[in-house]
């Protein structure tokens, strides 16, 4: 390569580099270090918070109010990602075991939704789980009711909103890592006289277990914070995280106390990315610390 | 009274979809034997070993094993374990683990497993890397791990499936000799898998050539080298020279004369010919004797010839050259201490013939 095209290379890397720190910088350290900061301020009555430093608001969130919000939302969240990875491991493992021609198009259709607007989409559900909605009228028909069935506003309402809406986040990185997961090893494992329940639970399973942890994280997360699934299918009875924190920006105008819910958030979510990356050292072994740079020191003398 | 085969393949056949992989194969392997199937990729070898361990079912005919028929058994009821080409090492448990595998299956008891799991890591010498990651371990490394995982479960037969393909030139010998060296000790029977005629010959009691989907060939290395069945053999193990020739009289103790290639010669030959019939007269490069034409007179018909080109291999020379009505023939003559000097030049006219009764005839093939 010419040396002038190698210099304008170098330039370039350092250029883009430097834009994406900068960027990183600007739009996800800094806010996340101001919400921090306001999270230790104080509310005054027609301020949006006054310098003052405490750890008033976060002693706020260990009140009873904020602990039941943040109970039904773990509980609601986990809920639906448990069901999600129940339907997305068959499912995911399905298209992966597919004919290689069918793959791309059963994965098109797990990304079609993505195309309607999700509001929409919750909007959409209203119609299927409403008192008179398709739902009741096909269990009624098939005369396993005989009065419609309370769904919509209730927690189930939501469970069923943040399930079908997150779907797609666990099948997709499942998908992925089954793939790529090599028939060989199943072959092998049946080879040495497990049957397949056994093959699955000893070989499958540990291996796509980052698949698992992406899928569960990628759902787990936004169910958690979610606002708009709640708020539309939702019963006004029981507030979640997302409706909570949403609340104190925008009709309690308490900047603090939601700065510091959200910052809560925040916390869960590094504490997630930690387990994931202690799964995917556990599936690669040691790996990355050991090899190939520290060649394994031939014992048997054989190389 | 002979001991029953230990696996038995009664004329089997496997379609896929609309592509047949295997023609109506008979094949009986003796218990204790190390059986090589050899042949280019494609010929059905592989299917042959999937059939064996269970991954693929027949199409047609019966498979044994003991003495029983196993045809839809699943693999993991089959007291049969495989030497995966790519190893298939289980890469999130250690070398301890993998090994044990087969036997946590079983549900054996802990003091047997740590106790056959440590005999089995000393006799492939991977005791001190029990601990180690199959990432961390060199390609020979994961090979005994791949043997070890295998034969610690006692198979009847162990499957070993072109096992050698990764390995660079002189692990792969050093390996050849181990795992002949293991199947001795063990006297389990090892069924071979490989393209590669050496290792094929080097390690076998019997060899199995196939191509097509057919076996062409059963036989020792020795029968296989020097008496193939057909051109297909002859051509796939080694080099080889084709002569055509035509049956003129017929002789009394098993020898012919012919018309090879415009000379009058004697053929030494296994069957019955007709005057006429044509044949197709088989020679190594190693049979071939080569003089210079004015050096002496031979007593035997020969060709004339001349040299096109020499090759020096070390212990070796290779040799081409054009007969006088224009076949192209390879030779090879060994250096040895009454004949110091093999110097030939391109050009040089030489008479060539070949050691009385080292020859094959078959009845020319329509290719």
């Amino acid at each position: 390569m010419p040396r002038s095209d190698a210099k304008a290379g170098s330039v370039f890397r350092a250029v883009c580099i430097k834009v994406t720190w900068l960027w990183l910088a600007a739009f996800a350290v800094v806010p996340v270090f101001a919400l921090m900061l306001v999270s230790l301020l104080h509310k005054e009555h027609y301020e949006f918070f006054i310098p003052v430093l405490t750890l008033d608001n976060y002693r706020e969130l260990l009140g009873p109010v904020f602990l039941t919000v943040f109970w039904d939302s773990t509980r609601l969240a986990a809920l639906s990602t448990l069901v999600c990875l129940l339907v997305g491991y068959p499912f995911a493992y399905g298209i992966a075991k597919s004919p290689a021609t069918w793959r791309p198009w059963l994965l098109l259709l797990v990304a079609i939704p993505f195309w309607t607007n999700s509001l929409i989409r919750t909007y959409a559900l209203i119609l299927i789980i409403g008192i008179h909605g398709m739902a009741n009228k096909a269990l009624i028909g098939l005369g396993l009711l005989s009065a419609p069935l309370e769904m919509l506003y209730t927690d189930f309402a939501v469970f069923i909103g943040l399930t079908y809406t997150f779907l797609p986040f666990m099948v997709l990185p499942l998908y992925a890592s089954i793939e790529k997961l090599d028939a060989g090893l199943i072959d092998a494992a049946k080879d040495l006289g497990a049957n397949s329940a056994e093959a699955f639970w000893h070989v499958t399973l540990p291996l796509t277990l980052p698949g698992i942890m992406a899928g569960c994280m990628l759902v787990f997360l936004p169910s958690f914070s979610c606002f708009y699934v709640p708020e539309i299918l939702g019963g006004a009875k029981n507030m979640l995280l997302g409706t909570f924190i949403k609340n104190q920006f925008l009709v309690a105008n308490n900047w603090p106390l939601g700065a510091a819910a959200s910052f809560v958030l925040t916390l869960l979510l590094i504490i997630m990315a930690g387990a994931y990356r202690l799964a995917g050292v556990y599936v690669a072994g040691r790996e990355r610390k050991d090899s190939p740079s520290h060649a394994p020191t031939p014992v048997s003398g054989d190389e | 009274m002979e001991t029953p085969p230990i696996i038995e393949l009664r004329g089997i056949a496997k379609y896929f979809g609309d592509t047949c992989a295997l023609y109506n194969i008979n094949l009986e392997i003796a218990n204790g034997e190390f059986l090589t199937l050899l042949g280019p990729s494609g010929c059905g070898k592989t299917s042959i070993l999937r059939l064996i361990s269970g991954f693929e079912r027949p199409s047609k005919g019966d498979l044994l094993l003991n003495g029983r028929i196993i045809n839809n058994t699943p693999p993991e009821r089959r007291q049969v374990n495989t030497v995966f080409q790519s190893y298939a090492l289980f890469p999130h448990m250690n070398v301890w683990d993998n090994v044990a595998f087969g036997l946590k299956m079983q549900r054996r008891p802990k003091g047997e497993i740590s106790r056959r799991v440590a005999e089995v890591l000393r006799r492939v010498h991977l005791d001190a890397l029990a601990d180690r990651m199959p990432r961390q371990l060199s390609g020979g490394q994961q090979q005994r791990v791949a043997i070890a995982r295998a034969i610690i479960n006692n198979p009847l037969v162990l499957l070993l499936d072109e096992p050698f393909s990764a390995l660079d030139f002189k692990l792969r010998k050093q390996m050849q000799f181990e795992i002949k060296h293991l199947q001795r000790q063990l006297g389990i029977t090892f069924v071979f898998v490989t393209h590669d005629q050496e290792e094929a010959f080097a390690m076998s009691d019997r060899v199995v050539v196939m191509n097509e989907g057919e076996i062409r060939q059963i036989g020792t290395s020795q029968q296989i080298y020097e008496e193939p069945e057909n051109l297909f053999v002859a051509r796939f193990v080694g080099d080889i020279n084709v002569l055509d020739a035509v049956i003129t009289t017929l002789g009394e103790n098993g020898i012919c004369m012919a018309d090879v290639e415009g000379v009058e010669f004697p053929l030494h030959v296994r069957r019955e010919y007709e005057p006429g019939e044509t044949v197709n007269v088989l020679l190594r490069p190693e049979d071939l004797k080569i003089h210079l034409e004015h050096e002496k007179s031979v007593e035997s018909p020969f060709f004339l010839g001349r040299i096109e080109e020499t090759v020096y291999k070390g212990a070796t020379v290779d040799i081409l050259l054009t007969l006088d009505n224009g076949k192209r023939l390879q030779a090879v003559e060994f250096f040895n201490e009454d004949d110091a000097e093999i110097s030939y030049r391109p050009g040089d006219r030489v008479t060539v013939t070949w050691v009385a009764g080292w020859e094959v005839i078959l009845t020319a093939e329509s290719e």
